[in-house]
């Protein structure tokens, strides 16, 4: 990885508009703008279109050869399958409220990155083939037909977006460049352009049943693994119950949590709040990806991703399922599940809380409650002994992932429960949280090495954002609800706001969870010392 | 920018020179009729392009808190999970441009004493807000006076509206507030274009046009009306004439009344085919009329493809052997040969 420039020479360097009118630019695939391509056997086994070797590097990325034919066909499909992507065709005024909206666009500085120009992209193309004035007037009105610099800009660009939705709650007409960046990935990947770092997920969930390719006994293992280091903390061993039939509820996460640091913590803090509860439930190796890279490519490939949902639930005879913490997961859950592969199995019902009684109406016809829903809940009817000062090294803020926030307003639940396991909660600026809420910089599987400097440009403004509640309230914690995110955060925050840790929410909630029968807990999750324990000894010695 | 200042500029020429060769029957009979013909006829066309299209996904933008438990306040309007909810946004989106409404300007300070460093600051900036709802209002307030010419005798709620406009009693014929607004509220909006950097590297022909024809339509009819001033009992008989099928002579009508009305008919012509379906694309916009309660209520897509993934049984087949070893529970024992080993 080259070496990363200073924030300080990154502001600084973001280059000034180009002379040129943009239909007259192109950009230049230097090393660090691309991620790396798809290889040619995962997109066979996915049966992908056209698969090929490529390198987004190289003049040519041989293309199939009638790919104008494929492309052109395939746009003029998805316009008669979406009506959002006709409306965000036509109706756009190029206000340019949505401009500096995008972090994408205030880290670069690249006028292409403003969403209203991304759209253009696309825009120009549906502008030749699919209206009059563009047939007649052609590049005067901002029409061009397709050539292969096209498809390479369309491709640099519509993976310099993370399909985050903030342009499109800002756009007085609710364009949403998600929509239009995911048909854009949609066409490409007709053509047989996909990327390493999505493709290779989206084959490994299709047949090991998560992103990682984790096999099912080594999947258990993990998870037994970290059984242990709960136990290790708090004396006690929670259960692991897999694939068992028969339960009330099964749940799903993302499968980086049970892999990768900080997001096994989260998972460790699930497997005790669970077991405190005497929750009713059972983890699956079959369905043990909540995450959806599928989401990232193409609608289709979401959806048999996702359909394993609702197999495995009707399978094991579940009631409902229960989601954990993660990002796209939701949007894909709360807005698509339902219509991919519903309606739910016939052995499920409306989800109700065991605990309290509590029935998640919102959740009546999916089914799928999100954990923080659930865990707010047990809050509310007093159902948790929390004790709070287990974290009061931390000083916490909390980040909004962009779906839970802009694709399902899910923003109270996690601060609620956030504030009743911390004692110290700040808030970063009101513009960057809620549903002003900027993305980490590197979702809808942007989330690889070699982009990162390209990443600490997209995630400048969540990092600001950090840096200035660091700097001014002493934050030394960001929590969050997204497996993304926790990924991704940790090397964000190094960079712009150096001291500052990540976390999942229900890793605060575990360390403040005081258990029935727990020993004297001197760690928190992470094995790290807790504070003020020595001086609580002292103060019982002298009792 | 040019090109379309000078189209404009072309179409009133050819009006004025038209009206002045005595074309009156060509500017002020036929092409209106025709004008009207195309908008009304491409609106539809458009609409029915639109919604020939299914909504496969229900993808509301959230813009603030979801309906869950109810100890947590839902952002009804912002996050509706209802219809009327819904309806409500709309209202608000449409009358009171509510996205608009959140506008901000990000500005970089490099070197901020806070942060150490650069840092980001989101300033209030409501004057694309503020000026965009002066542009629409006042562009249906003039609308709504100019019923006075087509309805006889005059509606009693358009003399209300020109009362309330005019009531700065400033000058005679007295000054309309909202012509006056019009036209500053069009030359802000190309002045934004024109000198803000962004707004200029991305705008288009096709931006340019219908502000310079509005430009146009507004500067026609304020010049008609303070200066080049109209007979206004004549043009009231002649458009009567056109509204009622019978047109009548345009004798003694200034040229300029044909150039403010080509103007008028080359925006309804342009209007269906450009972005100014806007007006009623908002309508359909996904993002903003579809309420926030796809967990609750299962949105359907009629062009729902089959499912196709590796179920179950499928998977067992793969890692039956290992899922056995690591003792989890199967549907199918592995096969005695291979427990054997």
């Amino acid at each position: 990885m080259a070496k990363l420039p200073t924030p300080q020479e990154l502001v600084a360097s973001r280059p000034a508009f180009p002379d040129e009118a943009w239909l007259d630019t192109k950009p230049k695939f230097a090393p660090g703008s691309f991620c790396y391509p798809a290889k040619k056997e995962t997109m066979e086994i996915m049966h992908m279109p056209n698969p090929h070797d490529w390198d987004p590097a190289a003049d040519d990325w041989n293309l199939p050869d009638n790919w104008e034919q494929i492309l052109c066909d395939a746009f003029a499909e998805r316009l008669e399958k979406h009506r959002s992507l006709k409306l965000f065709m036509d109706i756009c005024v190029r206000c340019g409220a949505c401009a500096d909206k995008c972090h994408f666009f205030l880290g670069t500085n690249d006028p292409k990155n403003m969403p209203v120009l991304r759209a253009e992209l696309l825009r120009s193309l549906y502008r030749r083939d699919h209206t009059m004035l563009g047939k007649i007037l052609g590049k005067k009105v901002g029409a061009r037909g397709w050539d292969k610099e096209v498809v390479k800009e369309l491709f640099y660009y519509a993976y310099q977006c993370t399909e985050c939705r903030r342009c499109s709650l800002f756009c007085p007409y609710g364009i949403d460049t998600a929509e239009i960046t995911a048909i854009v990935r949609e066409l490409l990947h007709e053509v047989g352009l996909g990327t390493h770092w999505i493709m290779d997920p989206v084959k490994n969930c299709s047949f090991t049943g998560n992103h990682l390719g984790i096999k099912p006994h080594s999947f258990v293992e993990i998870v037994e693994m970290l059984a242990d280091d709960c136990e290790t903390v708090t004396g006690i061993r929670p259960k692991t119950p897999f694939n068992e039939k028969g339960h009330e509820i099964l749940f799903l996460t993302p499968s980086g949590d049970v892999f990768a640091d900080p997001g096994i913590y989260t998972f460790m803090g699930y497997l005790l709040l669970f077991h405190e509860l005497d929750l009713d439930y059972t983890l699956s190796t079959y369905a043990s990806e909540g995450g959806n890279f599928g989401s990232f490519t193409t609608f289709n490939m979401a959806k048999k991703l996702n359909a394993k949902m609702y197999h495995e639930a009707e399978r094991l005879g579940v009631k409902w399922i229960l989601g954990g913490e993660c990002g796209h997961m939701w949007r894909v859950i709360n807005q698509y599940m339902d219509t991919y592969n519903g309606p739910s199995p016939a052995c499920m019902e409306v989800p109700k809380s065991p605990i309290t009684g509590t029935v998640f109406e919102n959740a009546a016809s999916t089914k799928m409650v999100h954990i923080t829903e659930f865990t707010a809940d047990l809050i509310r009817h007093n159902k948790l002994k929390l004790d709070p000062s287990r974290n009061d090294h931390i000083i916490t803020t909390f980040h909004d992932s962009c779906n839970p926030a802009r694709a399902m307003g899910l923003l109270e639940e996690p601060r609620y429960i956030l504030k009743h396991v911390c004692n110290n909660f700040v808030e970063m600026p009101e513009n960057t949280i809620r549903e002003q809420t900027f993305c980490c910089g590197a979702g809808s599987g942007l989330n690889t090495e070699e982009i990162m400097e390209l990443r600490m440009r997209s995630g400048m403004p969540r990092g600001n954002a950090l840096r200035y509640v660091q700097q001014k309230y002493g934050v030394n914690h960001m929590a969050c609800v997204c497996a993304i995110d926790r990924a991704t955060l940790p090397p964000l925050a190094d960079y712009w706001a150096p001291g500052v840790t990540v976390s999942g929410v229900h890793e605060l909630v575990a360390n403040a969870l005081v258990m029935k029968g727990e020993a004297k807990r001197t760690m928190d999750l992470r094995q790290e010392d807790l504070p003020n324990v020595e001086a609580d000894d002292a103060a019982e010695q002298g009792e | 920018m040019f090109l379309s200042l000078l189209l404009v500029l072309l179409i009133g020429a050819v009006a004025w020179a038209g009206a002045s060769c005595g074309l009156t029957a060509l500017f002020g009979v036929v092409l209106p009729y025709g004008a009207v013909l195309i908008f009304i006829c491409g609106l539809v066309w458009r609409m029915v392009y639109w919604a020939k299209s299914p909504v496969p996904f229900a993808i509301p933008t959230t813009g603030g808190q979801e309906r869950s438990l109810d100890f947590i306040k839902q952002e009804k309007w912002d996050c509706p999970n209802t219809k009327f909810g819904v309806f409500v946004r709309m209202l608000l989106e449409v009358c009171l441009f509510r996205s608009l409404f959140r506008n901000t300007a990000a500005c970089i300070h490099e070197n901020d004493p806070v942060n150490g460093g650069p840092r980001l600051v989101y300033y209030s900036s409501k004057w694309l807000w503020c000026f965009a709802l002066i542009f629409h209002y006042c562009f249906l307030f003039v609308f709504l006076r100019h019923f006075r010419f087509f309805m006889e005798p005059v509606p009693a709620c358009v003399s209300f509206l020109e009362a309330v406009d005019g009531f700065m009693q400033i000058g005679a014929p007295r000054f309309f507030i909202t012509g006056g607004l019009l036209l500053v509220a069009v030359l802000f909006l190309l002045c934004r274009r024109i000198f803000n950097e962004r707004l200029r590297y991305l705008s288009l022909m096709n931006d340019y046009f219908p502000l310079f024809l509005i430009l146009g339509i507004v500067c026609s009819g304020l010049c008609m009306r303070y200066f080049d001033k109209c007979e206004i009992a004549l043009v009231k008989m002649f458009i009567m004439g056109v509204t009622h099928f019978s047109p009548v002579s345009a004798e003694g009508i200034n040229a300029m009344f044909f150039v403010h009305l080509t103007f008028v008919c080359a925006l309804l012509i342009y209007f269906p085919f450009s972005k100014l379906t806007h007006m009623l694309g908002v309508f359909f916009s996904p993002t903003r009329n579809l309420p926030n309660n796809t967990r609750a209520v299962r949105h359907v897509n009629p062009w729902n493809p089959p499912k196709q993934f590796l179920t179950y049984a499928e998977y067992e087949d793969l890692y039956r052997d290992a899922m056995a070893e690591a003792g989890l529970p199967l549907e199918k024992q592995p096969e005695p040969k291979k427990a054997a080993e």
